[in-house]
C-alpha cells in the first residue's frame, strides 16, 4: 500500500477510495471478458449475414429452382444446386451407415472387452487420430485406396451385383476408382475415430451398478450392452453420430480429393459426383462473374444450414445426457 | 427348452463379440494402412532440400521452405489473435456468466462454431476480407485460422475452468481479492496447464486446415513475408502438388503431409501430458 499512496502524490487512500479502484478495475475486466464473448457471437452473426448477401444475387435470381435444379453450367450462368446437395446427402449418409456400427463396436470393444493393458493404448491412439487433419485422409484416398479400390474391389462388386434386382443399379458401370463411394468410405474412416472416442466416453458415463446388477442376474455380454448400456446411453451416442454427421457433411479435403467433381446424379455408386464442400474448393478461386460466385456462397449457405440443424440436435442431445450424468462433461 | 435358449444366448453374445472386436480389428487395420502410407512416401520426398528450397516448378528440384514459413507466420498470427479473445470468452463463460442466458446462447453458439465446416469461414472471410481487398492476402488467410482458433480455446478455456474447485475462489474471495483479481491469480494460475493444452490443441487444428486458407490466402510459388500478398502454406500445397500429374510433385506433397502430421500428432501429445497433469 506504501508504493500505491506514494504514486499517487501522499495522498493515503481511504478504505472506500480503494474499494472503490477494485470495483471500477472488476467493472472494466468483467466488461472486458463479456465484449470477448460477444466476439464470438459476432462471428457467427457476420458467417449467416455475409452467406446470406452473397448469395442474395443467386437466390433471388433462381429462386426455388436453385435447390431443385441439377444444372451446374458456368459458361450459360445457369445454376442449380441439387445435384452437390444430393451428392453431400447421399455420400455423408452412407458414411454413417458404415462407422457408426463400427464405431460402437470399438467403443464396446474397448469398454467391455478389451484387455485391461491394451485399453489406454487403444484409447489414446484413437483419440490422437481423430485430430489427424482431413488432407491426410484425402491424400491417401487419391494415391492408394482409389487405384486398388479400382483395380481390386470394384470390378468386384460390378460382378457380384450385377444380376441383382435394384442393387445392379447402384453398382453399375466402370470401375472409376474415384466417385461416391470411395469419397464415403474415406469418409467413415475419417469420422470413426471420431465416433467411438465419443460413444466411450459415452458409455463410461454408464453407472457401473447397473451393469454389475445386470451381470449379476446371469445376462450376457451382449445383453448387458443392449439391455442396459445402450439404452441409457442412447441421447449420447445419437448426439456423437449427429457430430459426426455434422463433419462428415462439411469435410472438404478428405472428400475433394477422392469424389470426382461430377456435376450429375448418377443412380450407380460407383460414378463420380460432387458435394456441396467439394464443388466450392474445386471452383471458388477461379470462378469467373458475380452469378458465378454467388452462386457457390449459396451452396456455402445450404451447407451452413444443414449442418447448423445437425449440430444443433448434437448439442441438444449431448447436453440431455449430460445433465442426467451430474454436469461431468466429456 | 431351458437349454436351448440359454444356447441361443450364448450364440448370440459369441457372434456379438465376435463383431465388435472385427470391428475394433477393421478400425485399426485401416489406420494403421495410412500411417504406413503416410511414413513409406513421406520419408522418400523427406530431404534436406524440402527444408532449404522453395516450391519448384514440375521437373525442376526443390522443396517446402516457403510453403512452411507461410504456414508457421499465418499459425502464428491466428494464435497470437485467437487466443486471448478466446481465453477472455472462455473466462466470461466459466466465472461470469455461468447460468445465465447469454452464456447459454454464446456457448451454443460457439460449439456450433466449433464443429461447422471450415470451408464456411473461408467464404466468410473471402466476403469480409478478400472481396473488399480485390486480392488475396495472407492477412485473409490468417483472419481465416483466427476464427478457427477462438472456439477451440473457448471450450477448453471454460472446462479448465469449471475444473478449478469453488474453494479457491471462495478463498480468495475470503482475504478480500476483488473478483478480477482472483480470476487473474488464482483460477488462471491454478488452470494454466489446461488452457495451455486448450491452446496447443488449437494450433494442431489450424495447422492441418486447408478448405479455409483455399481462397483467403491462396498460394504462393515464391518466398513471400508479405501480409499484403497470397502468401503459401503446406496444406494448400499438398492439395495443389497432389492434384497435379507430376511424380516430384506427388513426392513433395507426401513429405509434406507427414511434416503436418507430425507436427499434429506431436501438439496433442503433448496436449495430453499437459491435460493428464491437470487434472
Amino acid at each position: 500500500m506504501v508504493d500505491l499512496a506514494l504514486s499517487e502524490n501522499l495522498v493515503i487512500p481511504t478504505r472506500a477510495a480503494a474499494l472503490k479502484r477494485f470495483g471500477r478495475s472488476d467493472a472494466r475486466f468483467r466488461l472486458l471478458t463479456l465484449g470477448a464473448a460477444l466476439v464470438v457471437v459476432a462471428i457467427f452473426a457476420g458467417i449467416m449475414v455475409s452467406l446470406v448477401s452473397g448469395s442474395w444475387l443467386a437466390l433471388s435470381t433462381f429462386g426455388w429452382g436453385f435447390l431443385t435444379s441439377s444444372v451446374w453450367n458456368p459458361v450459360t450462368e445457369k445454376f442449380g444446386a441439387f445435384a452437390a446437395i444430393y451428392g453431400t446427402l447421399i455420400s455423408s449418409a452412407l458414411a454413417m451407415i458404415i462407422a457408426v456400427p463400427l464405431g460402437i463396436g470399438i467403443a464396446i470393444f474397448l469398454t467391455e472387452l478389451c484387455p485391461r493393458a491394451l485399453k489406454r493404448p487403444i484409447g489414446v491412439a484413437i483419440e490422437l487420430l481423430a485430430g489427424v487433419p482431413s488432407i491426410i485422409y484425402g491424400i491417401w484416398g487419391l494415391f492408394v485406396f482409389a487405384p486398388y479400390f479400382q483395380v481390386h474391389v470394384e470390378p468386384w462388386l460390378i460382378e457380384v451385383f450385377g444380376n441383382v434386382p435394384y442393387m445392379q443399379d447402384l453398382f453399375a458401370g466402370p470401375p472409376y476408382g474415384i466417385g461416391m463411394f470411395t469419397a464415403a468410405l474415406i469418409l467413415s474412416i475419417m469420422v470413426l475415430p471420431f465416433i467411438s472416442a465419443v460413444t466411450r466416453d459415452v458409455f463410461e458415463t454408464v453407472p457401473h451398478l447397473l451393469k454389475e446388477a445386470a451381470y449379476g442376474v446371469g445376462c450376457t455380454t451382449w445383453e448387458v450392452m443392449w439391455r442396459i448400456v445402450l439404452p441409457f446411453a442412447r441421447s449420447g451416442v445419437v448426439g456423437g453420430a449427429m457430430l459426426a454427421l455434422g463433419r462428415a457433411l462439411g469435410e472438404t479435403m478428405a472428400v475433394t480429393f477422392v469424389i470426382g467433381n461430377a456435376h450429375h446424379i448418377n443412380e450407380s455408386l460407383l460414378a463420380p459426383a460432387t458435394t456441396i464442400s467439394a464443388t466450392i474448393a474445386n471452383e471458388f478461386s477461379e470462378a469467373l462473374g458475380d452469378m458465378y460466385v454467388s452462386s457457390l456462397v449459396a451452396l456455402g449457405l445450404i451447407l451452413f444450414a444443414i449442418t447448423f440443424i445437425v449440430l444443433a440436435v448434437a448439442q441438444i442431445m449431448l447436453k440431455s445426457l449430460e445433465r442426467r450424468s451430474g454436469g461431468k462433461s466429456s | 427348452m431351458n437349454r436351448a435358449i440359454y444356447a441361443r444366448r450364448r450364440t448370440v453374445n459369441g457372434i456379438f463379440l465376435v463383431l465388435s472386436a472385427g470391428s475394433a480389428a477393421i478400425g485399426i487395420i485401416a489406420l494403421v494402412l495410412i500411417l504406413y502410407a503416410l511414413l513409406m512416401n513421406g520419408f522418400g520426398g523427406l530431404s534436406a532440400s524440402v527444408f532449404t528450397q522453395d516450391t519448384p516448378a514440375p521437373g525442376s528440384a526443390g522443396g517446402l521452405a516457403n510453403a512452411i514459413l507461410g504456414s508457421v507466420m499465418m499459425s502464428a498470427v491466428a494464435v497470437v489473435v485467437g487466443t486471448p479473445i478466446g481465453m477472455l470468452a472462455g473466462t466470461y463463460l466459466a466465472e461470469y456468466g455461468r447460468h445465465s442466458w447469454l452464456a447459454f446462447v454464446i456457448r451454443f453458439v460457439n460449439d456450433i462454431l466449433l464443429s461447422a465446416p471450415s470451408i464456411i469461414i473461408g467464404l466468410f472471410i473471402y466476403q469480409l476480407l478478400v472481396a473488399r481487398m480485390h486480392h488475396f492476402s495472407a492477412w485473409a488467410g490468417m483472419a481465416a485460422l483466427s476464427v478457427i482458433v477462438i472456439p477451440v480455446v473457448v471450450r477448453t478455456t471454460e472446462n479448465m475452468l469449471l475444473l478449478v474447485p469453488n474453494t479457491l475462489r471462495e478463498a480468495a474471495a475470503s482475504i478480500g481479492a476483488p473478483r478480477a483479481i482472483s480470476i487473474r491469480a488464482v483460477t488462471w494460475r491454478a488452470a494454466r496447464a489446461g488452457i495451455v493444452t486448450g491452446v496447443l490443441l488449437a494450433i494442431a487444428r489450424i495447422s492441418g486446415e486447408t478448405a479455409p486458407l483455399l481462397f483467403t490466402a491462396l498460394n504462393n510459388q515464391f518466398w513471400s513475408t508479405d501480409p499484403n500478398a497470397p502468401m503459401a502454406s503446406l496444406p494448400i500445397v499438398i492439395f495443389q502438388f497432389a492434384n497435379s500429374a507430376y511424380e516430384d510433385w506427388h513426392r513433395l506433397a507426401w513429405a509434406g503431409a507427414l511434416l503436418i502430421t507430425a507436427t499434429v500428432l506431436t501438439l496433442s501429445i503433448f496436449a495430453r501430458l499437459l491435460e493428464s497433469r491437470q487434472r
